[in-house]
């Protein structure tokens, strides 16, 4: 009886979860005449005719690529200054280091409405607006604090004592950094990732100020860009959606191995 | 190998002393063991000396050479933490290799060393496991291969048995001590554990809040301390302490709580006022009457074993003596007891010096 109450809970939570995403899908596979039926229904045909039309009729693919260089290479910047940063207040002589934690902090409290316009302004200024680069360098700005947050949390969990075997064994800190500190928190790196990726993945006011063609233009703005003078196309939107969301979810759960693999290795604890 | 000289050591934190003044030469070769409660400063010498924390004033040096501004790995130590400190992602065998790779020694030579540091410690059948599948013993072990790889010049061992249960750390003691006749490389070893400091050491210098207390051979400490806490610290029991009176100075003559004794003593005292030090085990507590023993009171019984600790009291004051296993007490009954004329130690009751 209780057995059979959890599994009934872990059912409702996981349907309340992933319900809109089903619903997408369900719309997905719709003809346009079963669309707007109400009430709704689940569709008697189904179609693919609408993951055709992405690709078909929008440079889906050009965009894809472009949401997913942004994403990795946001990713990739952000740990590797993230994590640079988080050792050095982590395990490093540092002084007044809660006060850099808090300055640092207080970078994504800014709300990005009121930033994005003198930001579009210092990117008209250096060039490189639609460019790939204009998009990195402002999520890596915006990822940051998170990234230094959790990853000198990761790095402080791992004792001092090994740090210091380290030194007297004869590494640098430089040494230290990249041959222990980064295996040891990598449960804590992937983490980081995942927010960073997702994040960069689903970010829609700056991509829709900083990009204005196909050639840097990322998903989330492509998306709410579908809709043209006369129509919305609610099937497009469903699919291109769904496209989209499938490399979240592999990725997520890739990762999700690893974290789950570097908790339980007992990596740190004796 | 090297000799460590520490002169005019001090060291802080911001505001806080911790190491007053050390002045200290540890012999080439010597296994020396700073021994003090926790929070006395022992662990911070230990580091100044690896390098891990900078001295504040004085000098450290290394035979002639001041090693104030090397790095650790310029002093070429190796340390062995309590916690073990090993490389949790590591193999065994890389734990033990990590050293000679920072050194970028050749990987035949690195595997050769590998297998001998590993034979000598039987860790041989160990070197593909991880630490976290190894027990307790078999970590310090490879903490110990990881730090005797590299033949350092001076060895630094922080409390590294006290992770270990009571038996193993008596055999790993032994181990150490075999380690060290072997290898003679100079060790400076930290303990609280005065037991650990006394079989293993060549010589021991007690610390108490920032200071050195006390520096020679364990014997020498154990049967002159310099001072009270030297006397309490070292010995377990720890030493009795009575407090005693002088009557006359030439031929002594001490009043100590009723009982008159004479100890023949070099130095002279100018104080009324003393305190007289005996250690347990040296006071035979017996159930039979024999010349120049004190009647007593038997207040507790502890037995360990080959003989009894027994808790004596006289005249409203109590100490801790030995008697025989066969010996007839009971706590509340009678009992008698010797005062070791020689072997008592003597100190100002003011300054808690001895005499």
């Amino acid at each position: 009886m209780k057995r059979g109450v959890f599994y009934f809970s872990i059912v409702l939570m996981v349907l309340y979860c992933s319900g809109p995403f089903l619903w997408q899908f369900i719309t997905s596979l719709k003809p346009d005449y079963e669309l707007t039926m109400i009430p709704p229904v689940i569709s008697k045909n189904p179609t693919a005719i609408h993951y055709v039309s992405i690709f078909r009729e929008h440079p889906f693919l050009r965009i894809i690529l472009n949401s997913a260089i942004v994403a990795s290479s946001t990713t990739i910047l952000s740990l590797i200054i993230g994590s640079s940063c988080a050792f050095g207040l982590a395990k490093l002589r540092v002084k007044y280091k809660s006060f850099i934690l808090g300055f640092i902090l207080s970078v994504s409290m800014f709300p990005p409405i009121a930033t994005v316009s003198p930001l579009y302004i210092i990117i008209r200024a250096l060039g490189i607006r639609d460019t790939w680069l204009a998009l990195v360098i402002t999520y890596t700005t915006f990822s940051l604090p998170l990234s230094i947050w959790i990853l000198t949390n990761f790095f402080k969990e791992i004792p001092d004592e090994i740090y210091l075997a380290a030194r007297v064994d004869g590494c640098t800190p430089y040494q230290i950094f990249y041959k222990i500190m980064l295996p040891l928190s990598l449960p804590g790196i992937f983490t980081t990732a995942i927010l960073v990726f997702i994040f960069s993945w689903n970010e829609f006011l700056f991509a829709l100020t900083f990009t204005s063609t196909p050639a840097s233009r990322t998903i989330p703005v492509a998306i709410a860009l579908f809709p043209g003078l006369h129509e919305v196309p609610w099937g497009d939107i469903a699919a291109a959606s769904v496209v989209v969301t499938i490399p979240l979810i592999f990725i997520v759960f890739a990762f999700q191995r690893r974290i789950v693999e570097g908790l339980t290795s007992g990596a740190i604890k004796g | 190998m090297a000799g460590i000289r520490f002169d005019k050591i001090r060291k802080r934190f911001k505001d806080v002393t911790v190491i007053k003044e050390l002045n200290l030469p540890i012999h080439d070769g010597e296994f020396f063991t700073f021994v003090g409660p926790s929070g006395c400063g022992k662990s911070t010498i230990l580091n100044m000396i690896a390098g891990l924390e900078p001295v504040t004033e004085g000098k450290i040096y290394f035979d002639n050479t001041v090693v104030n501004d090397l790095t650790p790995q310029e002093r070429d130590v190796a340390m062995v933490f309590q916690s073990y400190a090993l490389y949790p992602h590591m193999s065994v065998y890389e734990n033990i290799a990590f050293p000679l790779r920072m050194k970028k020694v050749q990987i035949k030579t690195i595997d050769e060393e590998v297998k001998r540091v590993a034979a000598l410690l039987g860790l041989n059948d160990l070197l593909q496991r991880k630490p976290k599948e190894l027990s307790g013993g078999q970590r310090q072990r490879v903490a110990l291969g990881r730090a005797m790889i590299r033949k350092p010049k001076v060895f630094l061992m922080d409390e590294p048995l006290s992770n270990l249960d009571a038996r193993l750390r008596i055999e790993m003691r032994a181990e150490l001590k075999r380690l060290h006749q072997d290898l003679r490389i100079t060790t400076v070893y930290v303990t609280h554990d005065q037991a650990e400091a006394m079989s293993l050491s060549s010589r021991i210098a007690v610390i108490y809040q920032g200071e050195v207390q006390q520096c020679g051979t364990p014997i020498e400490v154990y049967l002159k301390p310099a001072n009270i806490f030297v006397g309490e610290f070292i010995g377990s029991p720890p030493m009795n302490f009575i407090k005693g009176t002088v009557l006359n100075i030439q031929p002594l003559k001490i009043n100590l709580n009723g009982i008159i004794i004479s100890p023949l003593l070099e130095t002279s005292i100018g104080k009324t006022s003393v305190i007289i030090g005996i250690r347990p085990e040296d006071i035979p507590i017996t159930d039979k009457k024999s010349d120049e023993s004190i009647e007593v009171t038997v207040a507790l019984i502890e037995p360990a074993g080959s003989f009894n600790w027994v808790d004596i009291e006289w005249n409203n004051v109590r100490i801790k003596g030995a008697a025989k296993v066969d010996a007839d007490l009971r706590a509340g009954c009678k009992a008698f007891m010797k005062i070791p004329i020689k072997k008592i130690v003597i100190f100002d009751a003011d300054s808690g010096k001895r005499f």
